[in-house]
């Protein structure tokens, strides 16, 4: 049973351990991050100055689409499996996955997914450019023919999202150490169990949409075709069903990573635990009854705007407790500013101007000035951005001690945090003006009102993805050498991850840990 | 290692997720898009009129008017002219109106149309009632043919007193694509059309020298 990996490639094309899918998980999101980074800086480029000056509009749409898919789901999603992979069976004291043969699989088809909708940029008629909400018509009557290897990628990356998930539920339910209890388990565990159930429920959901799409494109049927009896707005009801639980898909697990980084450095239990699993699983359930909120403007009764306007609005609960308890985690307590903790308040403050503009946009009657506007892109750049990519690297630099049994350098680590979190703020608060004056969403030239504001975020941008390079120069050194970190690693860390040694053995808890 | 207990257990939990999966893949495909039509026929979001009407006796209610305007658009793409003979009417609840849409194909090639409905507002879709209607078919016409394509209403009397003004609105789309047949027969029929109109000098002809 002891055994250690597999010499050579093949260990990385069989193996079947948690910890070694983690790792290729995650390199993997860091590899299709620089991917969609790339294209982000193809549009922050084109857009330095008003005009065409550097790609030509067909292409600057295929940009905006391909970064959009390759960031949600190439970068964000992966990136979080991973970090389930390597610290769920850790955090519950188990040996491995429930389904380790499943779980090699589910990674292994994400590769040749994100290959193929890559692949689309080097086709005649290009790269899918509907955005990535690729709305019907447009991604059916008007796309280009490279949709259908969009459709099958989108087929691909749900399949293993669902595989995915089925094994975190499995391992969370089934595999807990004794005494493990369902409210002893780390907020991290919870959130990521809340999240697979969103997955599997929404995850078909969205394979369920680009059938249609392809059947309405190959096989005459007209599920979005007003012409045929079909209706395009439906397109937009099937979608955002799948949609808006996706961007909470996004979240939560990085609310779970965030609830077990600042009581580490607060050094303080976390306030409110249960208080913090039950507002996830609120948010979970309330992500499902406000999808109309992204389509205000098609022409809704008053009465489904009222309902959706409210419903909406509700969330601010959940999350604002949720917002309070970190806040409240770190009052009194003995704090200390490591990067991780750096990345996480960062989180707690720019999520929340991230939400207050989430609030804006929720409110239906101003949500007509706002729509698809700049506005809504400083938005969801605000929740996702200092979001999911912050809290991922937090986590990267909260366990990577444990992931490589070296401490990270600490000064290399705050520069890397000062300049993103400056760039950050350079790219994205400039949008909100451009939006609030009216910039519309995926247009490569604009009117030059809105220059200024525009230059600005490209410098930003540009500033940003050069911390991205300073992240994975840390990385790459930390694994390679560094001062020996202790199995405790942080002098307030609390959990069972903590109690294996650094470097995290190959193996852990074969047999399972005791918890009282 | 594992006992025989906890892989039976491990089976359950995983074959409930992938049956949760598979429901709702059904209901996304098989399950939301009726619903959604049902959800708009019944509340009449969405501009969708009813089908076609059987006319019951009414007595016409003289006392209120009531504006339908006729609005007429083309999809992209669909070169045909189109449009209302009368921009809008002014009709009382209960009387049934005839009006007439224009259509014409300016193309060399037969070509195949549907005309999709829209009606606002929504809380008068219910009282709009359509006996006959040229969006109750497809519409094939030959090249640079035009034809006045019918379409007979009647307004409820029990509109909402709210409502002052009907707007139907019309679109226009090819579906030459998807109709071979319709095409084939509008071939036959201008063929026939072709042979009866050179046809009656011969068959004078034929017919006095059978005689």
């Amino acid at each position: 049973m002891a055994h250690g990996p597999a010499k050579g490639l093949s260990r990385w094309f069989y193996t079947t351990n948690h910890k070694d899918i983690g790792s290729m998980y995650l390199w993997f999101s860091f590899a299709m991050f620089f991917l969609g980074g790339i294209f982000a800086l193809v549009i922050r480029a084109e857009l330095f100055q008003p005009g065409l000056q550097i790609v030509e509009p067909g292409f600057f749409n295929q940009m905006t689409t391909m970064h959009g898919l390759v960031m949600v789901f190439g970068a964000v999603m992966p990136a979080f499996v991973g970090l389930a992979n390597w610290m769920i069976p850790m955090m519950v004291g188990a040996p491995d996955m429930a389904l380790p043969r499943m779980n090699n699989w589910s990674f292994w088809i994400l590769p040749f997914a994100f290959a193929m909708l890559a692949s689309t940029l080097f086709m005649e008629g290009g790269a899918p450019n509907f955005g990535w909400t690729f709305y019907a018509p447009l991604s059916t009557t008007y796309a280009p023919a490279s949709v259908t290897f969009f459709i099958f990628a989108v087929h691909i990356m749900g399949a293993s999202s669902i595989m995915g998930s089925i094994n975190i539920i499995a391992t969370i339910l089934n595999m807990r150490a004794p005494g493990m209890t369902l409210m002893k388990m780390p907020l991290f565990v919870w959130t990521w169990l809340i999240t697979a159930y969103l997955l599997i429920a929404v995850m078909p959901v969205l394979a369920g949409v680009v059938t249609m799409m392809l059947m309405d494109i190959h096989f005459g049927t007209s599920f979005f075709d007003a012409a045929g009896g079909g209706d395009p707005v439906l397109f937009q009801h099937v979608f955002w069903f799948f949609g808006h639980p996706e961007v909470y898909i996004m979240i939560l697990p990085a609310f779970g990573v965030v609830s077990a980084i600042i009581p580490t450095f607060a050094r303080k239990p976390l306030f409110g635990y249960s208080s913090m699993v039950y507002a996830t699983a609120s948010i979970a359930f309330l992500s499902f009854i406000v999808w109309a909120h992204h389509m205000f403007t098609v022409g809704m009764p008053l009465l489904g705007e009222v309902a959706f306007m409210y419903a909406t609005m509700l969330i601010a609960v959940p999350t604002g407790v949720k917002v309070f308890n970190w806040v409240t985690t770190m009052w009194r307590g003995s704090m200390t500013f490591e990067t991780p903790m750096l990345f996480s308040i960062a989180f707690v403050v720019l999520f929340t101007i991230g939400g207050f503009s989430g609030l804006m946009l929720a409110m239906a009657p101003a949500d007509f000035q706002y729509h698809d506007t700049y506005f809504v892109v400083a938005h969801f750049h605000y929740v996702l951005v200092p979001g999911a990519i912050f809290s991922i690297t937090a986590a990267v630099y909260y366990w990577l001690p444990k992931w490589t049994g070296h401490m990270y350098d600490e000064t290399m680590g705050k520069v890397q945090f000062w300049t993103a979190f400056i760039g950050l703020n350079i790219t994205f608060f400039p949008m909100h003006f451009s939006g609030l004056a009216g910039m519309p969403r995926r247009i490569p030239d604009y009117n030059p009102l809105w220059a200024d504001w525009n230059m600005i975020s490209s410098v930003g941008a540009f500033m940003f993805g050069a911390a991205q390079l300073l992240l994975l120069y840390n990385v790459v050194k930390t694994i390679r050498g560094g001062k020996k970190a202790t199995a405790e690693v942080w002098e307030g860390s609390h959990g069972l991850e903590w109690t294996v040694a650094s470097p995290a053995p190959y193996h852990t808890f074969t047999t399972p840990p005791e918890v009282k | 290692m594992a006992t025989e207990s906890d892989r039976k257990q491990l089976r359950t939990t995983v074959l409930k997720l992938l049956s949760l999966a598979g429901a709702m893949f059904v209901f996304a495909m098989w399950v939301m898009p009726p619903l959604y039509d049902l959800f708009c026929e019944v509340t009449g979001l969405n501009g969708k009129t009813k089908g076609q009407y059987t006319a019951v006796e009414a007595k016409v209610d003289t006392s209120r008017t009531v504006k339908v305007q006729f609005v007429s658009t083309n999809n992209e793409g669909m070169p045909w002219g189109f449009s209302p003979q009368d921009f809008s009417i002014q009709v009382h609840p209960g009387e049934a109106v005839v009006t007439n849409f224009i259509a014409h194909n300016p193309t060399e090639k037969i070509m195949v149309a549907q005309a999709i409905p829209s009606l606002i507002p929504h809380n008068a879709t219910d009282y709009f009632h359509k006996t006959e209607c040229f969006c109750f078919n497809q519409q094939t016409l030959a090249p640079g043919e035009t034809a006045e394509l019918g379409l007979q209403f009647i307004v409820d009397q029990e509109l909402p007193k709210a409502v002052n003004t009907i707007t139907l609105s019309y679109t226009l789309f090819d579906v030459t694509e998807s109709a071979k047949e319709a095409v084939e027969q509008k071939q036959k029929e201008l063929v026939q059309k072709r042979i009866s109109t050179e046809q009656p000098a011969t068959a004078d002809s034929q017919t006095l020298t059978a005689r």
